[in-house]
């Protein structure tokens, strides 16, 4: 229950503070990207400001080895710089870009997206199954 | 000199900053987006579907009770759906296949000085910058 709770009040949070931020707002994302156009900072202080808080929760955590509710600390992933993580974030960009979202402002704006939210969401979604057999092709691959 | 954009960025991004470090210190979790959404799409985080569905939940309704009080902000979101669409499954596909997104790779990870979300920050940033470029400006169909 209680581990509900608290990840239901940091989705609650998260997605509060990306509306907050204007970052639900496509054009200041698309802004931030478009280096030879009307370049729009915001971007980087809605990173700076939230990798702040993190910096500490991960000292802490990192300490006490255990969150709240009892469970493991997650391990550091090995630092392997694979083929999936460079063509993913590629992938990843180019849609994000094109659109001006990423998968946390997807979701905190479906509620005020109009249909176009939910068009998004659901080809995110059909991508997420996909990937399934191209990573395991990828896998095959090399 | 401070525009107030940048100051609801920051604001917004320490409230972001301040749900990743809920969720990690409370739940042991890592606050990745696209990391919460595809385990449940694809089946593979199913053991902890209830603590997704709870955040998924909390990411969607927070924002939107706020915006029924204060006013919905604006999106600018596109209404092409072929737009959508293409982007939507190029995020899906590329997070999915990088195992992270702005979140978890962006605000999670380079606040753990990790390599594979500074890499990974650094080619969907570059990735996103050129897409903006072609489709904008080379293309015009954004």
């Amino acid at each position: 229950m209680l581990r509900n709770l608290l990840a239901a009040a940091a989705g609650g949070l998260f997605g509060l503070g990306l509306m907050v931020s204007g970052m639900t707002d496509t054009t200041r994302v698309q802004g931030w990207l478009d280096v030879f156009g009307d370049w729009d900072p915001t971007l980087a202080f809605v990173m700076g400001g939230a990798i702040l808080p993190m910096l500490i929760a991960w000292q802490v955590a990192e300490r006490r080895q255990r969150s709240l509710i009892g469970t493991p600390i997650p391990a550091r992933a090995e630092p392997r710089i694979g083929r999936n993580l460079v063509i993913g974030s590629v992938l990843f960009g180019a849609g994000w870009g094109l659109s001006g979202l990423c998968p946390g402002p997807a979701m905190a704006a479906l509620s005020y997206n109009g249909a176009g939210g939910f068009v998004f969401i659901a080809a995110m979604a059909a991508g997420m199954l996909v990937a399934v057999p191209v990573k395991a092709r990828l896998a095959a691959a090399a | 000199m401070l525009q107030p954009e940048w100051i609801m960025g920051l604001v917004g991004g320490l409230i972001i900053g301040a749900a990743g470090a809920l969720y990690l210190l409370g739940n042991g979790r890592i606050m990745g987006a696209s990391g919460i959404l595809g385990g449940l799409v694809d089946g593979s985080g199913m053991a902890s579907a209830s603590e997704r569905l709870a955040f998924l939940a909390g990411l969607v309704a927070l924002p939107a009770v706020a915006a029924l009080i204060w006013g919905a902000p604006d999106t600018h979101l596109t209404g092409d759906w072929i737009v959508l669409i293409a982007a939507g499954l190029l995020v899906g596909i590329g997070t999915r296949l990088a195992n992270g997104c702005t979140s978890g790779h962006g605000v999670c990870g380079i606040s753990r000085f990790s390599m594979r979300g500074i890499v990974a920050t650094v080619f969907y940033i570059l990735a996103g910058g050129l897409s903006v470029m072609l489709f904008k400006h080379v293309l015009g169909v954004i």
